[in-house]
């Protein structure tokens, strides 16, 4: 809770975000850093909104959850219309779909690698805040801004090549399956066009490893604590992100808790609420509020997965597992490394399906009417591990819907660790906007989807203010 | 608008995906062109935090749905030339605007949320931004000068109206562009 008489800073919006949020800093009487916490300030209601709508609608509102990540809720609503429906989608349906959902991963991570997080890295973190963004990078280094805006076009172009949309392509996918398939013509494309995207990303590691060594500091102090990891894993304990068993470690790795039934979640996660953020805070039941906190996406995916089970992207999992005790990567900023390995399993897998002659298969879809009144469909979005879970009527008309977002189940996390950045980093007394762009680059790393987590997102002036023990307003700072 | 000074053009993000502002970023290379004719003075991908006097052209995505995005709004509309609403939510409200068929739907959406589907300090929060009753689309709150529908508009459909809006030119949508 936020006491009006006590010291603060705030930070609003965070900017270079998928999201509407702001950062409050607390400070103690000396002005060092008590705490800080992340607060997200919209709201639009699908759980309720969506009532009364018929369930195959689903896939096609949900996914306006997201305007980053749509293709992981259609796909996580149309899982849990297979369970209403209660079929398995033809064969060569699932390959399309985990190929849509690669295209989607590869298009997030190259969002948000090079449109957001890059500034701060190949600009500096406290560069000129005019120019620390997409279009400076365009002006001050074309090459790279190249590299990124392509690397993201050819996920999207992945998408529009089979659902026929980049944003939003929900005409394609059905309960039950997909209702069109892939041309060889559209699947030709791609195998063409794969092979620069897989140089650029693995140039692009090169790149990222050979700059580590300039932000040791950031490694050390950019929420970097122990805490649970989420995500799921393949029946031999790989990497996974359309289907598989939902698998919770600790900071030792050892795995506390699997979740074979996804309709049964709900043991192993609780959502509590805090009354300063419209973001709910998820925590694992077993340990408890907020001692159960956990992280999602791509670091706690590779924290959890014992394997990639592609070549190239294998080798640089050894690497990354080397950086952490018993292979547990524990550095918020190491989830810029994890995203960009995991572009590399995206394009190798993107390939493999590619050159699997079923995945021109005209076998898509399968029909069904509503046979089961429950249905839970999970899978690992770019940002982590993404719930829907719908009952309906049984005229298939929803009556009931929650849905728990990637980027919620990091919120315990980002409070640490926005409060971790801003003791080592916010000197009250001179306060600077680099200090304060730290803060906002950690959230950054997590790279949260608040359009998502808030089933909404914005824009309010950065506005920081000093406020001393008595109320009294002693400095502000617009930019 | 002078030929030889860049146009400043802002995007704003109120209640929506996010989706009409990757549909800006689906532009892809064509980007490289525009960064030549404008300058992105104020938008979620850029660091300036308070919304700057003088801007010739602002895209907004979303609907309104709190009343800081309201105060943001008529704020935006004083200080910009050219108020483009992009998509449908800015447009008609759209995914944002469902919840409105709820008497107060401000708070069913909330209670669902916060109360019925919590275990741990099931409140509606409360220290955030007030929900409007209902969701508004842009010009039920200021005036709008031009609009882009589409869930989101295709990047064709944004870059054409940018290019003309940037040469100084009205674009002719006929044709271009259609409800739903």
């Amino acid at each position: 809770m936020v006491n009006e008489l006590e010291k603060k800073i705030s930070v609003s919006p965070v900017t270079r975000i998928e999201g509407h949020a702001q950062v409050t800093i607390l400070l103690n009487g000396d002005d060092s850093v008590k705490e800080a916490l992340f607060k997200v300030v919209d709201f639009r209601g699908f759980e309720k909104f969506t009532e009364g709508r018929p369930f195959y609608e689903m896939p096609s509102i949900t996914s306006r959850a997201c305007g980053i990540c749509p293709v992981s809720h259609l796909l996580a609503s149309a899982k849990a219309c297979d369970a209403i429906v209660g079929v398995t989608p033809p064969k060569t349906a699932i390959m399309l779909r985990r190929l849509m959902h690669m295209g989607q991963l590869i298009q997030s991570h190259a969002l948000n690698f090079f449109h957001l997080s890059s500034p701060d890295l190949l600009l500096g973190f406290d560069s000129d805040p005019t120019q620390r963004n997409i279009f400076g990078l365009i002006e001050k280094q074309p090459e790279l801004a190249l590299r990124g805006i392509r690397l993201r076009k050819f996920g999207q172009e992945i998408i529009e090549k089979i659902a026929g949309k980049r944003i939003h392509s929900s005409e394609w996918i059905l309960p039950g399956g997909a209702k069109w398939p892939l041309t060889k013509e559209r699947a030709d494309y791609l195998r063409i066009n794969l092979p620069d995207a897989l140089e650029s990303t693995q140039e692009t590691l090169v790149m990222y490893k050979k700059m580590l060594d300039g932000f040791e500091e950031e490694v050390e102090n950019f929420g970097n604590f122990p805490s649970y990891y989420m995500g799921l894993v393949t029946a031999d304990g790989g990497l996974e992100h359309y289907d598989g068993t939902l698998t919770i470690i600790d900071n030792d790795g050892k795995v506390v808790a699997q979740c074979v039934d996804p309709t049964t979640y709900r043991d192993f996660i609780g959502e509590a609420v805090e009354p300063w953020s419209f973001m709910k805070f998820p925590y694992f039941k077993a340990v408890g509020y907020p001692e159960g906190a956990y992280r999602v996406g791509p670091l706690a995916r590779l924290n959890v997965a014992s394997h990639c089970d592609t070549a190239l992207a294998d080798q640089e999992f050894k690497e990354f597992k080397r950086l952490g005790k018993n292979g547990i990567v524990q550095s918020t900023f190491q989830y810029h490394y994890a995203r960009l390995i995991e572009l590399l399993f995206c394009l190798e897998t993107a390939k493999n399906l590619l050159e699997d002659p079923e995945i021109l298969s005209e076998h898509v879809t399968s029909k069904a009417l509503v046979n089961n009144y429950e249905g839970v469909g999970v899978a690992e979005a770019p940002r982590g591990t993404l719930i829907h879970h719908y009952k309906v009527d049984p005229q298939g008309m929803i009556t009931w819907n929650n849905m728990i977002i990637a980027t919620e189940h990091n919120n315990i996390a980002y409070n640490m660790a926005v409060t971790q950045v801003a003791k080592k980093y916010v000197k009250a007394k001179q306060l600077q906007e680099g200090m304060l762009n730290r803060v906002e680059a950690v959230i950054r790393a997590f790279d949260p989807c608040l359009s998502c987590a808030t089933h909404a997102v914005g824009d309010m002036p950065i506005d920081v203010k000093l406020i001393d023990a008595d109320g009294r307003l002693v400095d502000r700072k617009v930019r | 608008m002078t030929t030889n000074a860049k146009v400043r053009v802002a995007t704003v993000w109120l209640s929506g995906c996010s989706g009409c502002h990757m549909s800006f970023l689906d532009q892809d290379e064509r980007l490289f062109d525009l960064a030549k004719k404008m300058t992105l003075v104020y938008s979620p991908i850029v660091d300036v935090k308070e919304f700057p006097e003088n801007v010739d052209v602002t895209l907004v995505e979303g609907a309104v749905a709190n009343e800081d995005q309201f105060a943001m709004l008529k704020k935006v509309r004083t200080r910009t030339k050219l108020l483009v609403s992009l998509g449908d939510c800015a447009v008609t409200g759209n995914v944002t605007a469902l919840r409105n068929s709820w008497h107060h739907s401000d708070q069913a959406v909330l209670e669902r949320a916060y109360k019925d589907l919590s275990d741990l300090n099931a409140v509606v929060p409360t220290a955030v931004p007030k929900l409007l009753i209902h969701a508004r689309p842009l010009h039920e709150v200021v005036k709008v000068d031009f609009f882009i529908p589409g869930c989101p508009p295709h990047p064709d459909l944004i870059n054409y109206v940018l290019t003309e809006l940037l040469a100084g030119r009205t674009p002719v949508m006929e044709g271009r562009s259609k409800y739903g």
